[in-house]
């Protein structure tokens, strides 16, 4: 882990971003439970793209869950930022999810009668900023996803990698700390996932962290951490000394355009 | 520097995106903190983002409107067509002094009795009256003879009704003189042929503005002497006030009803309130006169104006309850309605409020949401019905022979019942839209 210890050494990064102690959870189905988690144990620091993996029914989407504080753990400790969120209230969650938090879907969950901009604007409403700031802001977090020119469209008029950027941009637009993506790129081809893996790629190497989680081991290739889930445990945190790089294989898909869009190896 | 692009990329790839340069490493300037304070601002949002899903469902959120609009309505147009009854009623009641008792000759024992029995009967005299003028609260006290006359000044004639009175009339009838004088306790002791005529009976016999103080007049072949024109009081309700004409009672009792014993005592008492004592004290004092034991068996009744009157406003006043109810059943129909609609909302919008609390909403800016939109349906429609309720009242004015009348209070407490129709139906529907469980909302297709 000699990546950690780096960043131990730098001293102002020296706590993780997220540190989860012995979480777990469990569901109640009538009088039976069952486990979803049964104790993990994870750090996050601060920079790093890591990709949670497994199959389905290994926990991971509950892991998630409860890393965007959309759920409340069974048992154990989380720490956002050194904030113990299970002890948070119910508002103070709220505020936790529009601040510290960014959510990126797998189906984009953007409002269909809102404009991309509107959609953008949704986080800011809650926090009571002021309009004209706020369309600032949403305008600026479109421009970073390349979409300003489309602001004014509505999802349904937009494709699908064009609907995940917007959705990208409203995960960033109140400046999160911690950037949460579940099958970001599920729902689209192949191409336009490399387009999306590029964007997280270039949001991380900005400084943002980000969770993802995958269950094709294309996208995961392109993470720099790999936490990988079975039966509500993790069973593997590696690190992948060598990433994908989305933007040299954009251009060197370009370049080939003629034998074929195959991006992954 | 752009975004996503290497130095040595060359071409423009088409779908690439291409940022603005961005200060130093931060994909976005940090937020300041701001209050998250619940005020006028979130309100106008929550009404702009209402008003934009409820024209989504343009159609749906008209006939879930429907409901109130009828109820409002219903509400303004039965309130208003009870007041515009109600003034009707007063204005023909307005005649009537509510101080003023009238004592009947006559059994009061059964309704047709009382109808044949009522003034033919010759059991008050004048003593009857004099002795009630010592009863204490009794402020004026006059024998009265109704008599039918054929009047004849000049060339001109008109039949109108004869009325002997005693001075005291002139108070109980609430008279004023134009010109002369009323009946005095002279005419009325002598029994001198005088008359005071309405100011109708003046227009007919010796035309408008004409002052007849002075001239002769045959009433029934009589010759009475003009003594005085009274004020004019206009048309009450139908009748013609001013078409009548008072004679001294006695003399009306000598030559205008063929020596008829009295015909009714009216008498007023010094306020409302004493009206019922003064009328037991009347009754009690009849009795003993007239030696009767059993009230049951006496021999002339007494007619309060004021238990007319109250009885009258009394009915109308439980005819606007019946209706203003049955219009109040409407507006809740309207507001289960909307209640209806705002569950069937709440169960569509189940991935929207997710999505909504993933972003940080709190359960109390979706409880908001539901609410103002609830809110938004049941006041548009309060305000359609406001708009509604007093045009089908005014047509059917038209309809009838009452009077249009609107209540702004009406006007402002069925818009008031409108929106706390929404809110209370609302509530439920926003409190299970707030509690509803993000990651399930999220997964609902």
């Amino acid at each position: 882990m000699e990546q950690r210890e780096q960043w131990q050494a730098d001293g102002h990064r020296a706590y993780p971003l997220v540190r989860v102690r012995q979480l777990v959870k469990n569901y109640y189905l009538g009088h039976t439970i069952v486990p979803a988690l049964r104790g993990v144990d994870l750090d996050v620091w601060p920079g790093e793209l890591v990709a949670l993996m497994g199959p389905s029914g290994s926990g991971k989407s509950t892991f998630m869950n409860l890393l965007g504080c959309l759920d409340q753990p069974t048992a154990g400790r989380y720490l956002l930022s050194g904030v113990p969120v299970d002890e948070l209230s119910p508002n103070e969650l709220a505020d936790v999810r529009n601040r510290s938090i960014g959510f990126v879907f797998q189906n984009f969950n953007l409002l269909p009668w809102m404009t991309a901009l509107e959609n953008v604007e949704l986080p800011l409403t809650y926090m009571q900023m002021p309009a004209e700031e706020r369309r600032r802001r949403a305008e600026m977090a479109l421009t970073l996803v390349g979409l300003r020119t489309r602001a004014h469209h509505r999802p349904t008029e937009l494709s699908g990698g064009q609907q995940q950027r917007v959705a990208i941009a409203r995960a960033l637009v109140t400046s999160p700390t911690l950037l949460l993506a579940d099958e970001p790129t599920g729902n689209l081809d192949s191409q336009t996932s490399v387009q999306i893996m590029g964007i997280l790629q270039e949001l991380n190497r900005r400084g943002l962290t980000i969770i993802l989680v995958t269950h094709e081991a294309d996208i995961a290739a392109y993470c720099r951490r790999q936490v990988r889930f079975r039966d509500g445990r993790v069973v593997g945190d590696t690190l992948n000394s060598e990433p994908l790089e989305a933007r040299l294989q954009l251009t060197h898909d370009h370049d080939h355009e003629q034998e074929g869009r195959k991006v992954t190896s | 520097m752009s975004f996503l692009r290497p130095e040595t990329g060359a071409s423009q790839h088409a779908t690439l995106p291409q940022p603005a340069p961005l200060e130093r490493s931060a994909f976005l300037p940090p937020v300041h903190a701001y209050r998250r304070a619940r005020g006028f601002s979130a309100v106008y949002q929550g009404t702009r983002s209402a008003l934009r899903a409820l024209r989504a469902n343009a159609l749906r959120s008209l006939l879930t409107s429907l409901g109130i609009i009828i109820g409002v309505g219903a509400v303004i147009m039965m309130i208003s067509i009870s007041e515009g009854n109600a003034a009707a009623i007063n204005q023909r009641l307005s005649a009537l002094n509510p101080t003023q008792l009238t004592i009947f000759p006559g059994s009061a024992r059964g309704t047709g009795g009382v109808s044949s029995g009522l003034g033919s009967a010759q059991s008050l005299t004048l003593d009857d009256a004099n002795a009630i003028a010592q009863l204490s609260h009794v402020t004026a006290v006059s024998p009265l003879i109704n008599a039918q006359g054929q009047l004849v000044a000049g060339d001109q004639n008109w039949s109108t009704s004869v009325v002997g009175v005693a001075p005291p009339y002139q108070q109980i009838g609430g008279w004023q003189l134009q010109d002369g004088s009323f009946i005095s306790q002279d005419d009325e002791d002598s029994g001198h042929t005088v008359a005071v005529l309405g100011q109708t009976v003046v227009d007919n016999l010796f035309g408008p503005g004409a002052d007849p103080v002075g001239q002769s007049v045959r009433i029934n072949g009589v010759p009475f002497t003009v003594i005085g024109v009274l004020a004019p009081k206009g048309t009450t309700g139908g009748r013609n006030a001013d078409d009548v004409v008072y004679v001294p009672y006695t003399t009306a009792r000598q030559r205008l009803s063929g020596g008829r014993s009295l015909g009714q005592i009216v008498l007023t008492a010094d306020s409302t309130s004493n009206v019922g004592l003064v009328q037991n004290e009347v009754e009690q004092l009849l009795e003993q006169r007239h030696n009767i034991a059993n009230p049951q068996l006496d021999d002339f009744q007494i007619s309060n104006q004021l238990q007319v009157l109250q009885s009258v406003q009394g009915t109308n006043q439980a005819l606007t309850i019946l209706l203003v109810s049955v219009a109040s059943v409407s507006l809740v129909v309207g507001g289960i309605g909307i209640m209806n609609i705002m569950l069937v909302s709440v169960t569509e919008r189940t991935r929207e409020i997710g999505i909504r609390i993933a972003i940080g909403a709190r359960p109390r800016d979706v409880m908001t949401q539901f609410l103002i939109e609830a809110l938004v349906l049941s006041i548009l429609g309060g305000l359609i019905g406001i708009v509604l309720g007093p045009v089908g009242a005014w047509v059917l004015t038209h309809f009838t022979t009452t009077p249009f009348v609107l209540d702004p209070l009406s006007v402002l407490l069925a818009f008031g019942v409108s929106a706390l129709v929404g809110v209370v139906f609302g509530f439920y529907p926003a409190q299970r839209a707030a509690r509803l469980d993000p990651i399930v909302a999220l997964r609902t297709e």
